[in-house]
């Protein structure tokens, strides 16, 4: 795989606009289609075109697998911690009105924070669903 | 304090949620443990202060996110779910101390946090499936309920778990399918998908409507049927409880089937039961016929079963049969008993099947030729077996006779004796393949290989032996038990048509 210029200066190429595309993705969604699991996938395939091309090894260097691992519930807790401050403020779960003075502007946000973390519960999932399948039988 | 009072219904699945969560971060197999026992421990607080709550003032409606209902997801506390809140965290707590030493033997240190945190993440999907008053909410606990019990039960170290894991996928991905497909219909006939909402909407339908509305209750009835496997619709019952992890079994006997059964009594009693006239058609006598078919052949197959989880999993489809005969006799008495029977059988069922796990535990095996005279070896254990064998048998002092009362008094209000008939005969069949445990055990001679064998450490035993004299306590006072079904029973039936 090494020999071949073609795939690796194409993937060096087009690799900063998957992640341009996957910021994209997540900081429009609640404008246009996308929003966090979109942009989430998007963001892990880049790490998975590094794998295919530069090998295994390459791609954990940009994404630990202890890393990954980490943030599957990592996401999962941002969007429940988002839950809970709602609590904290005086609202019901997930009642994201309450985060910030004007209601608009909390759902705003929490709808933000809530897409964050879905975004890194997804890409997490992602790639360590990928780095399972790698490295079965090793 | 006085803040979070009022957010008791969203605690009760936000705390086993945020638990599993960092359980996997943590992920040391010591510190998830504490984490996942403080979490269990908190629950039944929760639950139990939901319940007297409930019981003191009424239906408690929990707005999530603000949107009001029926816009919003919206967590509905009333008695009956209250007392499903109460059953299965109630069981987590007592079950949990048991975990430790018997997940660290079977699944390892080095995946126990990981099996915790399944497990939390099935325990939120269970509470949630019984406190969210949204038919589609309830699909998504359901799911995640379900997801997380496929990898409990693969993680058992037996090869076949993963088989049994794969086999109840499929069956429980038709289910969940049926499921979805029913609430489909009734979102395209009411608009809403708010289970209170859906209920007026259809009592005001348009007789047209009645057939979609019956295509309907069948999708439901067949998609929530294969989640708490009822016969004949079990076949992944057995494998999954024989070859998961002994604690896993003992956790999912005890709630997950429980669980589903309430859907389905939501569904037919509050959703339905207001709308269509269940009477006029053959819904309790295909749930009679079947649950009669189950107390039978179950029963039968559990006699001749060498395997004594797997045993102990077909009696747990004789045991459903049970519960879903009271539900299709539908009386104050008969609904009582059925409803009663889920807390009975869970506290029997689990302290049966952590009998096997202990067994498991000392001896390496459930077998029943290899445990030959193990009664003298390990004398709490197995006795704490015989007690809620007894139980199961349906024996006069015990939790179990209380539930077949209840039935067999509701079969004689409707004139069925034949049905009363059949319950004492289907217990005689208990009597064969729970004595057969008890002859081995007790009346023969120590095989070579137990002369070490002892009763487990504490940590296991308490769990048991706790859970083996709650079997006699709810056989004598039923004030607890019977007492809450009862208005349960009395709440369902009083919304019928």
């Amino acid at each position: 795989m090494n020999s071949d210029v073609i795939l690796r200066v194409g993937t060096k190429l087009i690799l900063p606009f998957i992640l341009l595309f996957a910021i994209y993705v997540q900081f429009h969604g609640e404008y246009g289609p996308g929003g966090g699991f979109q942009a989430g996938v998007i963001a892990a395939a880049a790490v998975i075109l590094v794998a295919i091309t530069f090998g295994h090894s390459a791609a954990k260097r940009i994404a630990p697998r202890g890393l990954v691992e980490h943030m599957v519930p990592l996401g999962v807790l941002i969007y429940a911690g988002t839950g809970v401050a709602c609590f904290f403020l005086g609202g019901n779960y997930l009642d994201y009105g309450v985060l910030a003075h004007d209601p608009i502007h909390g759902r705003h946000l929490g709808i933000f924070l809530v897409e964050i973390g879905v975004a890194v519960t997804v890409s997490g999932t992602m790639v360590a669903l990928f780095y399972a399948f790698v490295e079965r039988g090793r | 304090m006085e803040a979070l009072w009022s957010h008791l219904p969203a605690l009760q699945i936000v705390i086993p949620l945020l638990g599993g969560v960092l359980v996997a971060l943590v992920r040391r197999g010591s510190l998830a443990f504490a984490l996942t026992l403080v979490v269990s421990w908190v629950l039944p607080v929760v639950s139990g202060l939901l319940l007297y709550q409930v019981l003191s003032t009424g239906p408690i409606s929990y707005a999530l996110g603000g949107w009001p209902p029926p816009w919003g997801i919206e967590y509905r506390v009333d008695v009956l779910n209250a007392f499903v809140l109460m059953l299965v965290s109630a069981i987590g707590a007592i079950i949990m101390p048991f975990a430790r030493r018997s997940v660290a033997l079977e699944v390892g240190e080095r995946r126990s946090a990981w099996f915790y945190c399944m497990y939390l993440m099935c325990l939120a999907g269970l509470l949630g499936v019984a406190i969210t008053g949204d038919a589609f909410n309830a699909f998504v606990f359901l799911e995640i309920s379900s997801l997380s019990t496929y990898v409990l039960i693969a993680l058992g170290r037996d090869r076949r778990a993963l088989v049994a894991a794969f086999r109840y996928l499929i069956m429980g991905t038709i289910g969940a399918t049926f499921y979805v497909i029913g609430v489909g219909l009734l979102y395209v006939l009411t608009g809403s998908l708010n289970m209170v909402d859906i209920a007026q909407r259809l009592a005001v339908a348009p007789p047209e409507q009645a057939r979609a509305m019956v295509a309907a209750l069948a999708f439901l009835t067949v998609g929530i049927s294969l989640k708490l496997a009822l016969f004949p619709l079990h076949s992944w019952l057995p494998g999954a409880y024989a070859y998961a992890p002994s604690w896993a079994t003992v956790f999912l006997s005890a709630t997950a089937t429980k669980v589903a059964i309430y859907l389905l009594v939501r569904f037919l009693f509050s959703i339905f039961g207001g709308a269509l006239d269940l009477r006029s058609l053959p819904v309790a006598e295909i749930l009679i016929a079947l649950s009669v078919a189950a107390m039978f052949i179950a029963s039968f197959i559990a006699v001749y079963q060498s395997n004594l989880k797997r045993m102990l999993a077909y009696s747990s489809l004789a045991q459903i049969g049970y519960m879903m005969l009271g539900i299709g006799i539908a009386n104050q008495a008969a609904l009582t008993g059925g409803l009663v029977h889920l807390v009975n059988h869970a506290i029997m069922k689990a302290a049966l099947f952590m009998a096997m796990g202990s067994l498991f535990y000392r001896v390496g095996t459930v077998r029943l030729t290899e445990i030959a005279g193990i009664g003298r070896k390990m004398p709490l254990t197995m006795g704490a077996f015989v007690v809620a064998g007894l139980g199961i048998i349906g024996t006069p002092g015990t939790a179990g006779f209380i539930s077949k009362w209840y039935l067999a008094v509701g079969a004689l209000d409707r004139g069925w004796w034949v049905l009363v008939f059949l319950l004492v005969a289907s217990s005689l069949i208990s009597v064969l393949y729970i004595g057969r445990v008890i002859e081995m055990a007790w009346f023969r001679p120590a095989a070579d290989g137990l002369a070490e064998a002892k009763d487990p450490p504490l940590s296991m035993l308490l769990p048991l032996l706790l859970l083996a004299a709650a079997t006699i306590y709810f056989g004598i006072d039923t004030r607890l038990t019977a007492g809450i079904a009862g208005e349960a029973a009395q709440f369902l039936l009083g919304g019928l048509r």
